[in-house]
């Protein structure tokens, strides 16, 4: 019997999990997919904003800011990839140059440190290849970018060592109360029922769906979609900060950033009524956010681009997010319609859920070996004479595999044995990066895919591109 | 450790290059090669047709690439496999190049000169920005021809291919003879970017239709890939609404066209040709740096192998040359310019004090031309040399030769261009 059970391993949940890891408590993290981070956590902006969108007063806005600093704080104990490069709001008229002082002002009752508009001279000297058109910024040097998916297994990974059971390929289908304790059944046949005495629920885009099969569905998921462009490395310095447009009723607009490893996003557009599972992009979008990007920075190369992907934001018909124990069923805590600051948020919401938890009787008592750190090997980022020493410890750092990203043969066995270990081709991509290059995976994939083979004892047809039935190849040729 | 030469990339431009340099008189060569052998990606190229131009000979790709590694063997050319070069730094006289390999670790080695070969890659689907799902199940041509002639694993069963280039049409063959169905091959340009004899032998003799000014506009599948939705499109290569079928398939292989691999190049502040993607270079294969060499399709996209060997020898010799302190180093540069429906040339500068008695340019056109003539006019517009062609494609890359006294006309800067017959 677990005295928690989250449901749903994104950021959310793998926030949750690694916060009550903390103590001592019998907790386990569910996830329907054969890796975690694979649904929204996957697919969104990577920015960790600073917290003056939100409407001051609500929830967002509280943990926006708190999250802003504890994603700080938790990259650096987890070896994740973090960079506080600050965001501008940019303005193109003069009413947006007053938007941009409410934006001021809201952020400044929100708790955002050092925020203040700068001029265009300012701007042009922070972004030299800012658009034309642009008037001024809101400057926010406390928002950053981050891996996001790298930061999910990361919490993930310290969570599980700190004593989280995580069951993954475990799509529940269905939650039973009886005399307060839950039993949570799912899809997977050699999963037994799962027993426990709380469930939070981190499901995303379906947390409705989630929280309707153990009481009334007490609010409606309405995903958003958003498409986006991911260019390679040659464009990314054509922007220094996260360049935001000022915001409208669609959202924050279309953004212009660099990522954490040096590339370029653009995006994304905001599309609504739309299906759950409908991650295709189109092009009428795509050259929609090529238009509006423009504005932003000039002379973006599209011809670079290496990648482009949908995400769902999971918006609920509630402005605010919905962080609460649910009304109709006790000891089910809902933590649901994170939309964005979502990323951002996430580790505060964690600490919410750990409060509530607190509130609604759970004894909480720390763990003395709680462990918080983490490392990984980035073998492009040591010295010569690191480099050296580390292939006379193991030769296989001293086989390149990626040779867009110079992932070696070491880094990727270390992804495969590491607690939360890969086992698909996507999920070391997602772990050390072999993949995420100009080449996409091209020269590597073959390889990675034999590595994994390997690795595992596994026939090289049973290595999954991604999700399960994600098949890359069909059988031996002909002798 | 000092060498004279350092071959980076031990495919056919590198072999060709390294045995030159030899044969020339350079005795400390080193070849470095990322993969498990030499030979590039010839080794997976099982089909026949190399060398037609070099030996007088259909050979496959390993047999080309063994021609060129036995006439190594009985040379004192070194090479490392497994070796991946990091960086290269182009201070002056020695350059140094950083590699790693699992033997022997962190390597710094040092050499005069440097033949960069390291060839290209291919365009991706995030290249061209192909809408739809992201399922498993779509492949560049030659990951789909790794797989299949290397690891010995099919990658589908029912295929689509987009790009008619010549990988494409190549694994169009191989995949129907593994007894895949290879539903169309969709070319998004009115006419193919291949060589004329793959369309008839890859495609027309399978019966596997073309689909010429055609392009995929929507990807189906969350798991694996289960059909792809194929377009018409006008001249501005739009899709045109209404044209749209859908094509069941769980695999699409992608032949839109090959890029070469300059990072290297790049991070060592080696200027690029906007055009060709490769280092600028001039007639002795010389990039903007010393010393520093590039051939093959690193440089530019070539068609065959026999001309990326023709290209590697010639910047092999002129490492020689340069090792040797035979070099010119003129004062006058000509520029080389690309005229109206040339998309680039190769080199994009040349030496007059180097060229002994003609030189070579290489070039690609820009569309599907019939009957126009080649010219070659100098700085003031003055004629130096025309030649006149039934058809010339962006297919199929174009060379003109000039002698040294047709070249001593051009007074600064020759304009190649295509211009029509009067």
């Amino acid at each position: 019997m677990y005295d928690v059970a989250i449901i749903g391993a994104g950021i959310v949940g793998a926030s949750v999990a690694r916060e009550l890891s903390r103590y001592k408590l019998n907790v386990c993290l569910i996830e329907k997919q054969n890796d975690v981070s694979e649904g929204s956590t996957k697919a969104n902006s990577a920015i960790v904003h600073a917290g003056y969108d939100p409407e001051v007063g609500t929830d967002m806005a509280r943990l926006n800011v708190r999250g802003c600093y504890l994603t700080e704080k938790y990259t650096k104990e987890l070896d994740v990839s973090y960079k506080k490069i600050g965001s501008l709001v940019v303005a193109f008229s003069p009413s947006e140059m007053e938007t941009l002082k409410e934006l001021l002002d809201r952020g400044n009752k929100n708790g955002v440190p050092d925020l203040r508009i700068i001029g265009r001279e300012e701007l042009q000297k922070f972004e030299p290849n800012i658009g034309d058109t642009a008037l001024g910024a809101l400057y926010a040097p406390s928002a950053g970018i981050v891996g996001p998916w790298e930061f999910c297994i990361a919490l993930t990974e310290n969570a599980v060592v700190n004593g989280v059971k995580l069951y993954l390929s475990c799509e529940v289908i269905d939650i039973k109360k009886e005399d307060d304790v839950f039993t949570i059944y799912s899809a997977n046949p050699s999963i037994d029922p799962i027993k426990t005495k709380y469930i939070i629920n981190a499901a995303g885009i379906y947390s409705d769906v989630i929280m309707g099969m153990v009481g009334e569905r007490e609010f409606k998921i309405k995903p958003r979609k958003g498409q986006y462009f991911v260019l390679d490395k040659s464009q990314g310095p054509l922007a220094n900060h996260v360049i935001f447009q000022c915001p409208s009723e669609l959202g924050k607009g279309i953004l212009v950033s660099p990522t954490v490893h040096g590339n370029l996003i653009v995006g994304p557009d905001a599309e609504d009524n739309v299906e759950r599972e409908d991650l295709s992009t189109t092009k009428e979008r795509l050259e929609f956010v090529k238009a509006e990007a423009e504005k932003s920075i000039k002379g973006i190369n599209y011809r670079e681009s290496i990648r482009n992907f949908a995400g769902m934001r999971a918006q609920s018909e509630r402005p605010d997010f919905i962080i609460e124990e649910s009304k109709s069923v006790k000891g089910f805590i809902n933590l649901a319609g994170i939309k964005s600051p979502g990323l951002t948020s996430a580790p505060a919401i964690a600490e919410d859920a750990v409060e509530i938890l607190k509130n609604i009787g759970v004894k909480l008592e720390k763990k003395e070996d709680f462990n918080p750190i983490r490392h990984q090997t980035h073998f492009m980022q040591l010295t010569p004479e690191e480099k050296a020493k580390k292939i006379k410890e193991d030769p296989k750092f001293g086989r390149v595999i990626c040779r867009c990203e110079t992932i070696t043969e070491g880094e990727i066995v270390e992804a495969i044995r590491r607690p939360v270990g890969a086992h698909t081709v996507d999920g070391i991509k997602r772990r050390c990066r072999p993949g995420m290059g100009r080449c996409q995976g091209g020269f590597c994939g073959p390889r990675v895919l034999e590595i994994i083979a390997r690795e595992l004892h596994l026939p090289l047809e049973d290595v999954m591109q991604d999700v399960d039935d994600s098949y890359i190849l069909v059988g031996e040729t002909k002798k | 450790m000092k060498y004279d030469l350092i071959v980076i990339g031990g495919g056919p431009a590198g072999l060709a290059a390294a045995y030159e340099a030899y044969k020339n008189g350079i005795e400390k060569i080193l070849i470095l090669e990322r993969d498990k052998e030499l030979g590039g990606i010839l080794n997976q190229c099982i089909h026949n047709g190399f060398g037609v131009h070099s030996f007088n000979e259909e050979l496959t790709g390993p047999e080309y690439a063994t021609r060129y590694i036995e006439m190594l063997s009985s040379t004192n050319v070194e090479y490392k496999l497994d070796t991946m070069v990091l960086s290269i730094s182009n201070g002056g006289e020695v350059k140094t190049v950083e590699a790693i390999n699992t033997n022997e670790g962190y390597l710094t080695l040092d050499a005069s000169a440097i033949i960069l070969s390291m060839g290209c890659r291919e365009r991706t689907r995030g290249a061209i920005q192909i809408p739809g799902e992201r399922p498993s199940g779509i492949f560049t041509a030659g990951t789909a021809q790794r797989y299949i002639n290397m690891e010995g694993y099919m990658v589908g069963k029912k295929v689509v291919i987009l790009g008619s280039g010549d990988i494409g049409l190549i694994m169009a063959r191989r995949m129907t003879l593994e007894g895949a169905e290879v539903k169309a091959c969709v070319e998004l340009m009115p006419y193919s970017n291949g060589l004329n004899r793959n369309i008839v032998q890859c495609l027309n003799d399978y019966n596997i239709p073309l689909l010429l000014s055609h392009t995929i506009t929507q990807i189906i599948g969350k798991h694996r890939l289960e059909a792809v939705v194929v377009s018409e499109v006008d001249n501005d290569k739009n899709p045109i609404p209404g044209t749209e079928q859908t094509l069941e398939c769980d695999t699409l292989l992608l032949s839109v066209g090959l890029i070469p691999e300059n990072e290297i190049t790049k991070n060592a502040g080696i200027d690029i040709d906007r055009r060709t993607s490769g280092p600028l270079v001039n007639e002795a294969m010389e990039t903007n740096v010393k010393g520093i060499f590039a051939c093959g399709n690193v440089v530019h996209v070539h068609d065959l192998v026999d001309f990326v060997s023709e290209e590697g020898g010639k910047a092999g010799r002129s490492a020689a040359k340069y090792i040797q302190h035979l070099i010119v180093e003129g004062q006058e540069v000509t520029e080389i310019k690309n005229g109206s429906r040339v998309n680039y040339t190769v080199p994009q500068q040349i030496r007059l004090e180097n060229i002994s008695e003609a030189q070579e340019f290489m070039f690609r056109v820009s569309n599907v031309f019939k009957d126009v003539n080649i010219t070659v006019r100098n700085s003031e517009g003055d004629l130096i040399k025309k030649l006149r062609r039934p058809v010339v494609t962006p297919g199929e890359m174009e060379k003109i030769k000039l002698k040294k006294a047709e070249l001593e006309q051009a007074k600064g800067s020759l304009t190649i261009a295509l211009e029509e017959v009067v």
